[in-house]
């Protein structure tokens, strides 16, 4: 593995006893030794710390970078506010989505936290748009650490007593063991806690002291995945990429009311057409009857036809069973609509299910 | 009872012309949790090196193949509700199936438990 790139807690994952492999070009811990379904667990009761550095930190500065990233996303971003955040999407001209992001506005930029796969074509497409009005800078020397569960605040407080005063998507900079550092109350578990953007340099001794209080326990991408879908959340380049809408995706909300009316993001037309006519396929969730869980790539089937794909499926710690998401036929998209899921040659049972399958907990 | 091992982990003990299946430790250590094992049907004849089990973690599903052919004679029932048993003891009370051997010549190309060990320390 030795052309992949490591985080600034590289060594800190083997001396906790990771298991890695290769993620997005990274050699990431997969789980460490208590294994994903104690690690989800400890997350849904305590608190997790998730080496997230993976992922790309990019500042956009610029006196109208909010009106200028607005031709690239449908979200409203003129009307976020300093301090919040939002989840949003960069669409492509046929509609399809280029990547997911979190967007913070940090008073003099924009904050964007963008996938880890996409970073290297979001940095170029952003340029080719936003410049030379705004300015694009990869924030590469900084480390991105998720502390997520019920007790992450009491966790994070001891360190960043400020951290307290934060509500779901909010943000600001404020100093860990004396090192500036963005601390924003989101995630992508369904549980309440933070990512904290740290100076590589600091990385590995902040984990180590988050990591010295009892609430919190290292946990893995394994248990991210399992903990994500059981959140409903997509995860790029399976449940979204260039192929499906926002609309399709379930990720209507994200398009702002003035964006619905005026378009002007890329793919405006038809994921606006959508928005009036409905999708012609929806993401749902999914969860078989059986215990046999359907992975990425089953067959959706309804009387003997194929009608779409899971695009994500596993087990739930949480839900206690396989769980999965996928596309069909918006017809089929209505919650306890039968269909067959295709696995090792037999339709299984199982039915279209409310996302998300475990409740959120945010700090709202 | 001697017991051999597969190269795919795994591992068969042999009783009275009856072998008893199942997948290794270090099979189960790779896996990590598990969570649904799929087993063959009674009376299901099978060939040596055919699937005819799947074991799945919360990572992935691997397919179990058959040591040696034979005919199914039993399945361990005890998987399906608690899949968890082959974390907890895979060579012991987490066995697949029982399978009358139809050919124990081939019992010869499987690795005794020293050949086996020998073989993990080559896979690192």
């Amino acid at each position: 593995m030795s052309d992949l790139l490591r985080t600034p807690l590289f060594d800190l994952h083997r001396e906790l006893g990771a298991k890695l492999v290769a993620f997005a070009g990274y050699e990431m811990p997969v789980q460490y030794r208590e294994g994903i379904v104690a690690e989800h667990r400890w997350c849904r009761e305590h608190a997790a710390l998730f080496d997230v550095s993976h992922m790309g930190q990019i500042a956009i500065r610029g006196k109208d970078a909010a009106i200028a990233l607005e031709r690239l996303v449908p979200a409203e971003i003129a009307g976020v506010a300093e301090g919040r955040a939002r989840y949003t999407v960069m669409t492509a001209e046929n509609g399809g989505i280029l990547d997911d992001l979190i967007l913070s506005n940090a008073g003099d930029h924009l904050f964007l936290v963008v996938n880890a796969a996409c970073k290297r074509g979001d940095l170029v497409h952003l340029r080719a748009h936003l410049e030379p009005g705004c300015e694009v800078v990869e924030l590469a020397d900084r480390a991105l650490i998720a502390l997520q569960g019920p007790e992450a605040e009491r966790a994070l407080s001891r360190l960043a007593p400020g951290c307290t005063r934060l509500r779901f998507m909010q943000t600001a900079e404020m100093p860990l063991r004396g090192v500036r550092c963005r601390v924003s109350r989101l995630g992508y578990t369904g549980e309440d806690g933070f990512e904290i953007s740290v100076p590589s340099a600091e990385a590995t001794g902040l984990a180590r002291a988050l990591l010295d209080n009892p609430e919190v326990r290292p946990a893995g991408l394994g248990a991210r995945d399992s903990l994500r879908l059981e959140a409903g959340l997509c995860l790029y380049g399976h449940d979204i990429d260039r192929s499906t809408t926002p609309v399709e995706a379930g990720l209507a909300w994200t398009i702002g009311k003035r964006r619905r009316e005026r378009g002007g993001f890329p793919g405006a037309p038809i994921i606006l057409r959508q928005l009036v006519e409905g999708p012609p396929r929806k993401l749902v969730g999914i969860r078989p009857e059986g215990r046999a869980p359907a992975r990425e790539g089953t067959e959706i089937v309804q009387g003997g036809v194929v009608v779409g794909r899971i695009t994500s499926g596993g087990f739930g710690p949480t839900v206690g069973g396989p769980l999965a998401m996928g596309y069909v036929p918006t017809a089929l998209a209505n919650p306890g609509t039968p269909l067959g899921l295709r696995i090792r040659g037999r339709d299984e049972p199982a039915r279209v299910t409310a996302l998300p399958f475990v409740p959120h907990r945010y700090h709202r | 009872m001697p017991v051999f091992y597969t190269r795919d982990h795994e591992w068969i003990r042999v009783e009275n012309g009856l072998g008893t299946v199942g997948v290794s430790e270090h099979a189960q250590e790779q896996l990590g949790d598990v969570v649904y094992v799929e087993l063959p049907e009674v009376g299901r004849v099978v060939k040596a090196h055919e699937q005819v089990a799947v074991v799945e973690s919360v990572k992935a599903a691997s397919e179990v193949y058959s040591p040696v052919s034979g005919k199914v004679v039993a399945v361990n029932t005890a998987l399906a509700d608690n899949p968890a048993l082959v974390n907890d003891d895979a060579e012991g009370a987490a066995w697949f199936y029982r399978i009358e051997i139809g050919d124990p010549s081939e019992l010869s190309s499987l690795m005794t438990p020293e050949a086996y060990a020998d073989y993990l320390a080559t896979l690192g």
